[in-house]
């Protein structure tokens, strides 16, 4: 009987086995393309999760602040949860999930992505729920974010999205295969070389400037969870100068803002403050900062961090020193390497 | 729900499951309800229409068993003072009132066929004749309607010629019209070979059960890693047939077969894989149609059961009539002997492959592929005689060279008559082949032009090692079955080797984000 | 039987009909042969044969055909 059970179970496990291998082998590795697809992942590896400040958003929190300068100049822990084009929902059960881990002080969120009511792109999507670990939080978050051709049999097997990737792989894939790799800096996405800001297309005039029900239940949601864990919450515009970030739509935020006792910080406003030069902090026209630019930025917000939110300056901490150290040190080699990779001269 | 979606594996799951426990006391009915709701989930107006054809072939069939009935037990009860031709009279009488029956049931059935599939059709032709100018009217086309039309029809047909007793049971019925593994494409079986396994209990029989499954797996390697990757190619090539020409369409002549084989009869794979797998048998639909040495024999080995409906219930019919026996008479006695009695058989030939053609879909094109397929095998039965002589003189039929050559020569003319099914037109599909002799761009086939319709070169090393797959299997097949000949195996060979068919269809297979999983090509029908 | 082995000869002249009883399982005859053969039985004798009783257990041998002659002129 023994016996009999063997001969079935063992084959099973080999199918499974040589399966999760093939996963691993065709899941994208968005090592040297498309990195940002790597950042969510990348928390999990921390060893230490006890961060005063998380950030939530799209690239307009993960390429404009940089948490090794706000460590450095004012020993504020911090994290960005940050991932390309992440939906309000998707911000929401990050934050729910990173809960599950630590409880911090401050959560900053970026509101550029309240004017998507719907999921935008599945790619989208997948980079931002595939890095994820597995949780009732992953659950609902994919659950809310699919779009209609998407099945969720696709997020719990991977393999039935990417299984195509077969006649597409690289070297890149057999690296990582079973290797993790790091991306990022507490999850900013650095960027040394510059593009100046020209003439940026006249935004469109839209037809409704109202953010969807969705969007505005899922930031109820997120400022009910912060007020229930004691949180504060604070929502940002970053100086970001395209996609154009509409008066109307600004509006309806600092209402929101003020009705509910929220701080609201649109660094568009006080970009000259912060002492933003669009000619050389931006690498992309005025997209995205570039690492001047996110240094400015944590410069700037870190003071706010530290008077109004009462950051703790933790630089005392030995334990936080030591993996700091290495962090820092990797951020200024990377800033080394990219300066030669663009070619940049002090 | 496509074969190949999630949903249906789903479904097929909790089927046999349920099948074998909770349902084990009632597993027809249990069929029953699964393919009603399988139907239902394409949309559930369609079940109007199979509803309406199961109740008037029920009604038609008792009323037609009633009839014999009667009539049996009234000769029986005459039988040793009856004279001769008083039984004959009697049975002639018997059979008249039963046809008017049959035949009302024939005109409702097949007048909804027509109705939903060929308006249009007809519409179309009208305005081309006469310009009138009338509105196409908007039909959905119900899933599986031409298959199980055909299979109703049969029904009905068998009481009335007392090749099968009608069925009492309206449940039952109501399974044989609508059983869903073959709903969508066959095969189609008639009523006396698939009651005698469909009704009974069936206990879980580990052999057979597997032996499904490892049928549906290989249905679904087929489908998904061949079918529906070569696909693509064929799509873009027949949607721009002004742009792709000659080469092209020689390349898409032998892709499109590819796709037509692998899909149907992966399909069929699957359809009968279920069926085993829930301990019903099926009739297989193909015996290695492109091994057949002559057209003719390939229509005895490809889409079988559909051949067969179309000779019994079309050809047998239409030559043995009144009409064309005295026409026979005519043509002999005009023509002599030997040619007078070939010209009526050629005449019901024909009829039956202008209705196998229009049958297979409502246009010109399927029409001229049908009497293509019809002259071909005239010219082949006329050429008969003097091949046999050819043979006699050089002892050509054992060489081995030779029937090879027969084999590639029948493969050859099945792949060209194939194209009627790609192209939308009857002039498209010869502009479109004789460009292959004309355009002078068969460079083409070599250049890499070919890695810009879809398909990459990645995907053509899949074809290929895809076709050596399907004709290493079907050489194999001719000794015998291939799943017999693996259980003979130790068991981690044979563990091996079901396992990796899983991991090469999930990896290799053409589905999900990405790809539009092509619907299976005998669908549309 | 003479008569029928006569058409059944004229129609293939290399087989053996008198001891073949596979001539449908075994391709023999198709679809063609029968219903020429169903025109010359009609006729030889005067018997109607109809698309229902074309069926493989009929004309499987020479003998099968003959008994469904005798039943149809009975």
């Amino acid at each position: 009987m023994k016996k009999k059970i063997l001969k079935i179970i063992i084959p099973i496990i080999i199918v499974i086995l040589v399966l999760d291998s093939a996963t691993r082998l065709l899941m994208p590795k968005y090592a040297t393309d498309i990195v940002e697809g790597n950042l969510i992942k990348e928390y999990y590896q921390e060893s230490n999760k006890d961060f005063d400040v998380v950030f939530f958003g799209d690239c307009e929190v993960y390429e404009n602040f940089s948490p090794v300068t706000l460590w450095e100049e004012y020993g504020i822990n911090s994290y960005i949860r940050g991932s390309a084009e992440q939906y309000i929902w998707q911000s929401y059960y990050l934050l729910e999930e990173t809960l599950a881990y630590h409880k911090p002080k401050v959560a900053v969120f970026n509101i550029q992505s309240l004017q998507f009511n719907e999921s935008q792109s599945e790619p989208y999507n997948r980079m931002t729920l595939d890095g994820m670990k597995w949780s009732p939080s992953k659950v609902n978050s994919i659950l809310a974010s699919m779009k209609d051709n998407e099945k969720f049999i696709d997020y719990v097997f991977p393999l039935l999205r990417f299984h195509s990737r077969w006649s597409e792989l690289t070297t890149e894939d057999f690296e990582y295969w079973y290797k993790a790799h790091t991306v990022s800096h507490n999850g900013y996405y650095m960027r040394v070389d510059a593009k100046p800001a020209g003439n940026l297309p006249s935004p469109k005039k839209l037809g409704d400037y109202s953010f969807g029900d969705k969007a505005w239940s899922y930031l109820e949601k997120m400022r009910e969870l912060c007020e229930k864990e004691g949180i504060k919450l604070v929502l940002i515009k970053a100086p970001s100068l395209w996609p154009y970030w509409y008066e109307e739509w600004d509006t309806q935020v600092k209402d929101y803002a003020i009705k509910h006792k929220l701080t609201y910080i649109n660094f568009l406003e006080v970009k000259d403050k912060v002492g933003l030069d669009y000619d050389k902090d931006t690498y992309d026209a005025g997209l995205h900062l570039n690492v001047w630019g996110a240094e400015k930025m944590s410069l700037y917000f870190g003071r706010i961090l530290r008077d109004k939110f009462a950051c703790p300056d933790r630089r005392l901490d030995k334990d936080l020193r030591e993996i700091w150290s290495k962090k820092v040190e990797a951020y200024y080699e990377e800033i080394e390497e990219q300066k030669i990779k663009y070619g940049i001269k002090d | 729900m496509l074969f190949t979606s999630y949903e249906f594996i789903g479904f097929l799951a909790i089927l046999f499951l349920l099948y074998y426990t909770v349902c084990r006391k009632m597993q027809w009915g249990l069929l029953l309800v699964a393919s009603y709701i399988f139907y239902a989930v394409a949309n559930p107006l369609y079940l109007v229409y199979i509803c309406l054809t199961t109740l008037t072939i029920y009604g038609c069939g008792i009323v037609m068993q009633g009839i014999t009935n009667s009539s049996k037990a009234y000769l029986a009860s005459v039988k040793d003072t009856i004279e001769k031709s008083e039984k004959k009279q009697y049975k002639a009488m018997t059979k008249k009132r039963k046809r008017r029956y049959l035949v009302l049931c024939l005109v409702i059935n097949f007048g909804i066929l027509l109705g939903v599939k060929y308006t249009n059709f007809f519409i179309a032709n009208i305005n081309n004749l006469s310009g009138a100018g009338l509105t196409f009217v908007n039909i959905a086309l119900p899933l599986g309607i031409s298959f199980y039309t055909l299979q109703a029809v049969s029904y009905v047909v068998d009481v009335y010629r007392e090749a099968t007793v009608a069925e009492n049971n309206l449940g039952k019925l109501a399974l044989f019209v609508s059983f869903f593994p073959q709903l969508i494409q066959g095969p189609i079986s008639r009523f006396g070979d698939l009651s005698k396994t469909l009704y009974i209990h069936h206990d879980f029989d580990s052999k057979t059960f597997f032996f499904g499954l490892q049928r549906i797996l290989w249905g679904f390697f087929k489908k998904l890693v061949i079918a529906d990757r070569v696909s693509a190619g064929v799509l873009t090539i027949i949607g721009d047939s002004n742009r792709y020409q000659g080469g092209y369409v020689l390349a898409v002549l032998f892709m499109y077969t590819l796709q037509l084989y692998a899909d149907f009869t992966g399909g069929i794979d699957i359809t009968i894989g279920i069926a085993q797998a829930l301990g019903i048998e099926v009739k297989e639909n193909f015996n290695r149609p492109y091994f057949s040495k002559t057209l003719k024999e390939y229509w005895r080995r490809w889409h079988i059961t559909m051949c067969e409906w179309f000779r019994n219930y079309v050809f047998y019919p239409v030559s043995t009539s009144k009409g064309l026996q005295n026409f026979t008479k005519f043509t002999r006695k005009t023509f002599g002997d030997k040619v007078g009695r070939r010209i009526p058989v050629y005449l019901a030939s024909l009829v039956t492959w202008f209705a196998t053609g229009i049958w297979h879909g409502a246009s010109w094109n399927f029409i001229v592929w049908g009497l293509a397929n019809w002259l071909l095998l005239m010219i082949g039965e006329e050429m008969e005689g003097w091949s046999d002589g050819l043979n006699e003189k050089y002892n050509l039929r054992t060489k081995t060279g030779f029937k090879v050559f027969r084999v590639l020569r029948t493969f050859l003319l099945v792949t060209a008559l194939n194209l009627f099914d790609c192209y939308q037109t009857v002039g498209e599909t010869i502009g479109s082949f004789f460009s292959i002799f004309t355009a002078g761009n068969l460079s083409v086939l070599t250049d890499g032009s070919l890695l810009e319709v879809g398909l990459s070169a990645a995907d053509f090393g899949m074809l290929i090692v895809g076709v050596i797959v399907l004709l290493t299997v079907s050489l194999i097949q001719r000794k015998g079955s291939v799943r017999e000949l693996i259980a003979t195996k130790p068991y981690a060979a044979r563990a091996a080797i079901w396992g990796i068919l899983i991991v090469v269809i999930l990896i290799f297979g053409t589905y999900g984000i990405g790809y539009d999983s092509a619907q299976f090509i005998y669908n549309r029908f | 039987m003479e008569t029928l082995l006569e058409i059944l000869k004229g129609l293939h002249p290399e087989v053996d009909f008198e001891s073949e009883d596979g001539l449908i399982e075994n391709m023999i005859l198709d679809s063609f042969d029968i219903v020429t053969l169903v025109a010359e039985i009609s006729d030889k004798f005067d018997v109607e044969i109809l698309a229902e009783h074309l069926i493989p257990e009929n004309f499987n041998s020479a003998e099968a055909i003959y008994n469904l002659i005798q039943e149809l002129e009975d």
